[in-house]
């Protein structure tokens, strides 16, 4: 078995931390921090769609928004959305869609910004747990909470929540998962890079059990909050 | 919603008796003011400051650039400012609006024109290669007068940015970073708004909302005054703009300690 560079076991997420109620003027909001990734969620809604034509009578619409700031990577990102931006706002919605009673909210829109301010890795999942997390802290009606992280895979070994350091590894493999503990759902799951077919069932269960544990610091965050409250 | 004009009324009443919706005098700061650096690892330098519920995130980061033909021995800077909607129900995903360009513009003359940035030690081979400094403000949370919180987040970043090194093959090392930018001077700005005949310092987004002018001072520690701008859509007198430096030279010193 080859060392981590961070000295991590296999199964070992990097510290997280977790905040909702962080951006006072949006409806919802959270921090999820893993590691040195740091991800900010905004939830304005539900309100009124706009432009009209885009409203669904018979559920709200999602708008989501994914951003790195400029500052938040080594080589500074220019400002504004790009093709990456772009895919990663399209998929950060469809991890959290399944988890909300849209059907709640007719003719209205739910509008979903994912901001990261410090990156080292898996900002997408951190930015769908954080997502999860506003939604939940705007008091949008949900079936379940998501929860995300990635695993990777080098040198032979399945590993959660690869750093940085690990992704630049040669032959080094990401595999983003975001999953739904209650419903036991997968609500996202990207490959970027190589796996051996046989290897797929270990990222799996990996991912899964993973998710879980962030599922845990997700709660404590909802619970700190409204536990402050009574105070 | 509260109604515009009914909220107006009543602020006006409250400013008449030296009151706020708050309770703070008509030039007081919110409090806490908290400059918090180093937020962003990846950045040479970073700062979020919050002045009451307002927060702004504001990182530095470094690249090697060609200066311009007539300052060939001087780095370069540039600001932008992203009121990200994120921060506030009032604005839009999108490229930056014009009172996002005017905010960027703004604290972009407070450093050029205070010379806080020492630019002739960002010259690395005259006319050929020099430093460009990027400055760049994130509105976090919206809770009015951002033009003080973002010059206040930009000055605390550069205060706390290292270069980056530059290996012997001429690469950026973004791991490893060396001395401090060299910054010379602390600009320090201060927008009094003007609401009826009421001057006030630092309103909250509610008290921006129903303001009719509002002007900008930025002073250095010498009491030089490097930018002003006048904002809103209703005029103000010569004796005001007077009014407005003297506060703004005051609120500059306080604001100025807490860096």
């Amino acid at each position: 078995m080859t060392k981590r560079p961070d000295n991590r076991k296999p199964d070992e997420i990097r510290p997280m931390e977790a905040e909702v109620g962080v951006i006072e003027q949006a409806d919802g909001s959270a921090m999820f921090k893993v590691g040195d990734t740091i991800a900010m969620a905004g939830v304005y809604g539900p309100t009124n769609v706009l432009p009209r034509h885009m409203e669904d009578p018979e559920k709200a619409i999602i708008r989501s928004y994914y951003d790195l700031y400029p500052f938040s990577v080594p080589e500074r990102k220019r400002p504004g959305p790009n093709r990456r931006s772009v895919e990663l706002s399209m998929v950060i919605k469809n991890s959290v869609l399944p988890s909300i009673f849209l059907k709640e909210y007719p003719k209205t829109q739910i509008e979903l910004y994912t901001n990261i301010i410090q990156a080292n890795a898996g900002t997408r999942c951190a930015a769908i747990s954080a997502a999860s997390l506003a939604l939940a802290d705007a008091g949008i009606a949900m079936k379940d909470m998501v929860s995300s992280v990635a695993v990777g895979h080098y040198k032979d070994q399945v590993v959660v929540d690869i750093n940085k350091e690990e992704e630049d590894i040669e032959g080094a493999t990401d595999i983003p998962i975001a999953y739904m503990p209650r419903m036991k759902k997968i609500t996202l799951l990207q490959l970027d890079g190589k796996l051996p077919n046989k290897k797929m069932k270990e990222v799996i269960e990996l991912g899964i059990k993973s998710c879980e544990k962030v599922y845990e610091v997700q709660k404590n965050a909802l619970k700190k909050k409204y536990q402050n409250m009574g105070e | 919603m509260v109604n515009k004009e009914n909220f107006k009324k009543y602020v006006l009443e409250l400013y008449e008796k030296n009151n706020r919706p708050d309770g703070r005098g008509l030039l007081d700061y919110r409090e806490p003011i908290i400059i918090e650096t180093g937020v962003s690892k990846n950045a040479e330098g970073s700062a979020l400051v919050t002045i009451g519920k307002t927060k702004v995130i504001c990182g530095v980061k470094l690249e090697v650039g060609e200066p311009y033909p007539d300052s060939p021995d001087e780095g370069t800077m540039i600001v932008t400012g992203e009121f990200t909607a994120m921060s506030s129900p009032e604005f839009e995903p999108g490229r930056p609006g014009e009172k996002a360009v005017e905010l960027a513009r703004i604290v972009d003359r407070g450093i050029r024109e205070s010379g806080a940035i020492d630019v002739k030690k960002l010259c690395i081979k005259e006319g050929e290669k020099v430093w460009t400094v990027f400055i760049d403000v994130f509105v976090q949370n919206h809770d009015g007068n951002l033009i003080d919180a973002s010059a206040l987040s930009a000055i605390a970043a550069l205060l706390d940015a290292r270069f980056p090194k530059i290996e012997e093959d001429g690469r950026i090392n973004y791991n490893e970073h060396t001395e401090k930018l060299p910054i010379n001077k602390k600009p320090i700005s201060c927008t009094v708004i003007k609401t009826g005949d009421y001057l006030i310092t630092d309103p909250n987004f509610d008290e921006e909302d129903v303001s009719d002018a509002r002007v900008t001072v930025i002073t250095d520690e010498d009491g030089i005054i490097n930018g002003m701008q006048k904002g809103g859509t209703a005029g103000v007198t010569k004796d005001e703009i007077y009014k407005c430096i003297e506060i703004g030279l005051e609120k500059a010193k306080e604001l100025r300690k807490h860096l």
